[in-house]
This record gives structure tokens, C-alpha cells and sequence, in this order.
């Protein structure tokens, strides 16, 4: 277990060099990086200064190596726009995005699980064919076009909800929450059930298998012939069961969720991480592109180790080494 | 002996027909997708205007609802945009540039994606285990991701949105082909191949790749319309195509800030065209990959 443990955290930090070289190539060698890195409008004495002081007249890789010290004391750049550390900036837009990912979670369980038992207790009802096809046109429907849809919908022509930002927040630990207030909740709703749409499908599907698979083992028919009520043997010895898988997938899958919340976010102006992105790559912020890269693959390296740990510790042939064939 | 070949795949092709006719949705699915071809190889001809014709183009039409008569006697039955481009002719157009880049990339994909597997499952031991650990790595990072890496790196244009959607994609390729593969390496056919002295080269693509079509033909499918979906989210983002080649992602960004202002024409019907591309692809992929799955056969 422990060789497994170091063997994996050796390819994680494999990755992340490769990342850094990938990512500091694409931005520093590729292109002038003076363009990139330095403020066009600034006058040729700023500019010589800031080659200088960024010493971009060293060899690549003393560059890099500057580059990989920095950024390991947590320093990649500050911003041109906003004149500020980039790091700062990511991690002030992050709680908005958390915010969002974890709200879009709940929905899924919320929309997904029952849908996904009816869909799994009646497997042959017209019913339970609605849901499989709206689950099939919520994998295959593009994020961004639905959430367009939604604005339409229940912004412009119904009036109800409001069409982006993020509301009243209430500060909680230095931390503003859009969830505590009426208004911050109206504003949560369309983002997150955007965002969720795709993880609704999964769970659907998900739920439905597993309801499908529970009701032909032997302790339901036992549960059923000791004469428990239908509403007992479906909500408390088989919904436990089909649980636990799902809630696991789930939380594998907000990796995912954080990264495609950089279409919800640019969709209805939610200030999170990933608008601060797309904002920034459109302004050629530099810095804060670097920062914000770097940031989300060491999130995923930590998150597919997560990842490989919990199946390890599931399925001991993934810790053999054994490549299932 | 090349006769009674062709006579069976015939016969099986006319099989495979008739498996796939069994789901009706399924036929909708590839009479939309004929249609969808069609209408992007040859729209052109019949569209009412050619939208990027500037002098087709008056700025007094901009923003019609659908149905008006434009100043140019064009009636717009979907509405016109900010430009005064009649929608329907941009989606015609837009549809023969989402197309195109999604299937050049899904192809590309698809010849890289074979050949990495193919060598993959050929070769074995330790080839094989570096090779796909680094395509189980690179598919455990969601594909939006790593498209935004590539496209934040190399910038904007018609080759780099391809490069981007190619990197993405490969990995599901070789993954698909190398399981095939392995399984297909072990069979005689392959041994003989190999005892008669043929080159690693021709054992491998003239004899197991053959065999591995199958499941390519099923992951291809998806993989062109999930390409088509990526390339119209990184456009809409703004990473994507140049204003220059709008595709239909590019259109329904267009429309995004007048969609407030309650004129929610300009995004909605070239988001419909997207999703009947999209939908149409996928039924038609999931509809081979049940007809090909030898365990639901009957």
C-alpha cells in the first residue's frame, strides 16, 4: 500500500513538472514573452526594466527554474489588470465557484435520485421512458445552450428568477455565501441547476441501475415476504444500497464539475474561478491565465489520487498493479 | 474466393440494415443526419443570401424578428442578427463550419488515436503500459479542461481549435482500439501472419486493425458530435473559432447579449440546429454500438 501511495504521488509530481514546462513554454517561449508579460502600453524604459527584473534575458531554463522556485513559494505573477498577486485573485474567486459546484451536487442528488427510482421501479412505464430520454438529452445537450435557455425562460419572458451575478451574499468566516439570503438563493438557482444537468443525467442512470440491481437480491424478497410495507422495503433496505455508490461517484465527479463551471460562470456573470479565467485569457492577463492552470492541475493531480486511492482501497487489484484486460 | 468474400459482407452489411431499422428513433436519428450532410454540402446554393456578402447585407434589417420582410424583399423566416444577416443562411453556413471542424478533428483523432493503440496492444509489456497510463491519465482530466490549457496556450484560429480537439480526443481512440486489439492479437490468424515474416508494420495495420473496426466505427460516431459540442462551447467562450468563420457556436455567442433585451431569436435557432446535430449523431452511435454489441443480439 505504501509503495502504491509513493509510486502514485511520484507520477502525480511527474505531471505537474510536465504541466508547468507545458504551461510555461506555451506562455513564456512561444510568442514574445515581453508582449505577453509586460503591459503593452507601457513606455520602452518600463518595458527594459521589467525584462530585467523578470530576467527575461536568462538562458530558458534559469528562466524556468526561477519560474518553479516562485511559483513554489506561492508567487505566479501579479496581474495586469488589477495589479495584484495572481494567486490572491484566484483564491478570492474560488469560494463563489465552490459555492456553485457544491449547490449543483445537491441538486443532482436532489432531481437524480428520485427520478432515477421511479425510473428503476417502474423500468417499463411511459414515465420512467421520459426520464431516460431527458437524462439522454442532458448528457448531449451543450452546457452553455441550456443555460442560455434557462435565462430566456424563466429570466426574460417568465420574470421570475434573476438572469446573473450573484446577489446578496452573507460574509461567513471571511468567506461571502450567495445561500443564506433569499435574494442570493434566486440568484444560485439558474447556475447551479445549469451546472448540474449533466450530473442529474449521471445520477439517473445511476440510481436506476442500482434500484434495478437491489430489487433482485434475496434481502429485499425477504423484506418484502416478512410483509414490510412497499414504501419500507424501497426508501429504507434498498435506497441505503444504492447510495453509497452514487454518493462516491458523485464526489469523484467535482473535479469535473469545477471545470465546467467555467461555462456557467461566463453564461450568468457568476464571479467565480472560472469567468475570472475567461476574463483573463479575453484581456490577455497573463499571469493570472498561468496561475489559474497551474492551480487547477495540481487540484486535479490531488483529485485523481484521491481517485485511485478510494478504487484502491475498493478493488486491491488496482493496488496489485494488474491492468484489468 | 474475393467473390464469396463480398457476398457475405454484403449480406452481412444488409443484415446490420435491417438490425439498425429496428428502432425507429434510431431511423429518425439518421434521415436527420443525411439531411443535416446535405444541407451543409449543398445549402449554400439555395440559402436566400450569402451572410458574410457584405453587400448582400443592409444594417437596416438588423435584429428582425422571425418572419419579417428585410429591406432587400428577403423574408427572414428565422429573424436576422446584429449585422443584419438573415440567421437562417448563417446557420446554413455556420452548419458547413461546425461540420468540417468537427469531422476533420474527429478524424484526425481517430488515425492518431488508432495507430497509438494499435502499437499499444502489438507490442505489449512495457510499451503498452507506458502508453496507456498516459491515456488513462490525460482521460481522468475532464476534456473542457485541457482544451482551455491548449487553446490558453497556442491562441485563437481554425488549426489551433483542431490541435485542441484532437489532443482531447486521441486518448478515447486508442483506449477503444488497443482493447479490441488485445483481444485480436491472440488469435491465429494474427500468429500466422506474423510466422509468414511480415513486417510489424503490415501484421499490424494489415491484419489486427482490420479487425478492430468495429468498435471505432461506434466511438468515431460520438466523438464527431461530442467535438462538434466542444468546439461550440470554446467558441461561445470566446477561445475558438475567429469572427471571421462563424460557426454555429460563434452565432448563438452573438445573440448572447441581446437575449436581455428579450430578441431571443439570434441565439435560440442556431442553438437548435447545434442540438439537432449533436442529438442525430448520437442516436445514430448508439443505435450501431447496439446493433454491433454481439451480447444483445439475439
Amino acid at each position: 500500500m505504501t509503495l502504491f501511495l509513493l509510486r502514485r504521488l511520484l507520477q502525480g509530481a511527474i505531471v505537474v513538472v510536465v504541466m508547468s514546462l507545458v504551461v510555461f513554454i506555451g506562455v513564456y517561449a512561444i510568442g514574445n514573452p515581453v508582449d505577453i508579460l509586460i503591459n503593452p502600453d507601457a513606455t520602452p524604459e518600463i518595458k527594459q526594466q521589467a525584462i530585467e527584473r523578470l530576467g527575461l534575458d536568462r538562458p530558458f531554463l534559469e528562466q524556468y527554474g526561477t519560474f518553479v522556485v516562485r511559483a513554489l513559494q506561492g508567487d505566479l505573477g501579479r496581474s495586469f489588470i488589477y495589479d495584484e498577486p495572481a494567486l490572491k485573485l484566484i483564491l478570492q474567486a474560488m469560494p463563489a465557484t465552490l459555492e456553485l459546484a457544491i449547490a449543483s451536487m445537491v441538486l443532482a442528488l436532489v432531481f437524480g435520485i428520485p427520478l432515477g427510482m421511479a425510473a428503476g421501479y417502474w423500468p417499463d412505464s411511459w414515465g420512467a421512458n421520459v426520464i431516460m430520454t431527458g437524462s439522454i438529452l442532458g448528457f448531449s445537450l451543450p452546457t452553455f445552450w441550456v443555460g442560455l435557455m434557462l435565462i430566456v425562460l424563466f429570466s426574460v419572458e417568465l420574470g421570475w428568477l434573476p438572469s446573473g451575478g450573484r446577489g446578496e451574499t452573507v460574509v461567513v468566516f471571511g468567506v461571502p455565501l450567495s445561500f443564506l439570503t433569499w435574494n442570493g438563493l434566486t440568484h444560485l438557482f439558474l447556475p447551479a441547476l445549469n451546472l448540474a444537468l449533466f450530473k442529474i443525467s449521471l445520477v439517473i442512470r445511476l440510481t436506476r441501475a442500482g434500484m434495478r440491481e437491489t430489487l433482485q437480491q434475496d434481502y429485499i424478497k425477504y423484506a418484502r415476504s416478512k410483509g414490510l410495507s412497499r414504501h419500507r422495503v424501497v426508501f429504507v433496505h434498498a435506497f441505503r444500497n444504492i447510495l453509497i455508490p452514487i454518493v462516491t461517484v458523485l464526489g469523484l465527479e467535482i473535479g469535473s464539475v469545477i471545470a465546467f463551471a467555467v461555462v456557467t460562470e461566463t453564461v450568468f456573470s457568476w464571479p467565480g474561478m472560472g469567468k475570472l479565467i475567461i476574463d483573463s485569457i479575453n484581456v490577455l492577463d497573463r499571469p493570472v491565465v498561468v496561475a489559474y492552470l497551474m492551480l487547477t492541475v495540481v487540484m486535479f493531480v490531488v483529485i485523481n489520487l484521491l481517485v485511485d486511492l478510494t478504487y484502491s482501497l475498493v478493488d486491491p487489484r488496482v493496488r496489485l498493479g494488474g491492468r484489468p484486460r | 474466393m474475393s467473390v464469396a468474400l463480398n457476398a457475405t459482407e454484403a449480406g452481412g452489411f444488409r443484415r446490420f440494415l435491417s438490425d439498425y431499422a429496428e428502432s425507429p428513433t434510431a431511423v429518425v436519428g439518421l434521415v436527420l443526419c443525411i439531411l443535416i450532410v446535405m444541407t451543409a454540402l449543398i445549402g449554400p446554393w439555395f440559402t436566400p443570401q450569402n451572410p458574410y456578402d457584405l453587400r448582400a447585407l443592409d444594417l437596416m434589417d438588423s435584429r428582425l424578428p422571425p418572419g419579417e420582410v428585410g429591406t432587400t424583399g428577403i423574408t427572414h423566416w428565422l429573424g436576422t442578427d446584429d449585422q443584419g444577416r438573415d440567421l437562417l443562411s448563417a446557420i446554413v453556413y455556420g452548419l458547413r463550419i461546425s461540420l468540417g471542424v468537427g469531422v476533420v478533428a474527429g478524424v484526425l483523432a481517430l488515425l492518431i488515436g488508432t495507430t497509438v493503440g494499435i502499437t499499444a496492444a502489438y507490442f505489449g509489456g512495457r510499451v503498452d503500459t507506458v502508453i496507456m497510463r498516459v491515456v488513462d491519465f490525460q482521460l481522468s482530466f475532464p476534456a473542457i479542461l485541457l482544451a482551455l490549457i491548449l487553446l490558453a496556450v497556442l491562441g485563437q484560429g481554425v488549426d489551433k481549435i483542431v490541435i485542441a480537439l484532437v489532443a482531447v480526443q486521441w486518448a478515447y481512440f486508442a483506449r477503444t482500439v488497443r482493447s479490441a486489439a488485445v483481444v485480436e492479437r491472440e488469435r491465429e490468424y494474427i500468429e500466422a501472419a506474423r510466422s509468414l515474416g511480415l513486417s510489424h508494420r503490415r501484421v499490424m495495420f494489415g491484419h489486427l486493425m482490420p479487425n478492430c473496426t468495429a468498435p471505432l466505427i461506434v466511438v468515431a460516431t460520438i466523438q464527431v458530435a461530442n467535438a462538434i459540442a466542444l468546439e461550440a462551447t470554446l467558441s461561445f467562450l470566446g477561445l475558438g473559432m475567429p469572427v471571421t468563420q462563424p460557426s454555429l457556436g460563434l452565432l448563438i455567442a452573438n445573440g448572447f447579449q441581446y437575449i436581455l433585451s428579450g430578441r431571443y431569436w439570434i441565439s435560440t435557432f442556431p442553438g437548435i440546429a447545434l442540438l439537432l446535430v449533436i442529438v442525430s449523431i448520437n442516436l445514430v452511435g448508439d443505435r450501431i454500438r447496439d446493433v454491433l454489441n454481439p451480447r444483445l443480439q439475439r
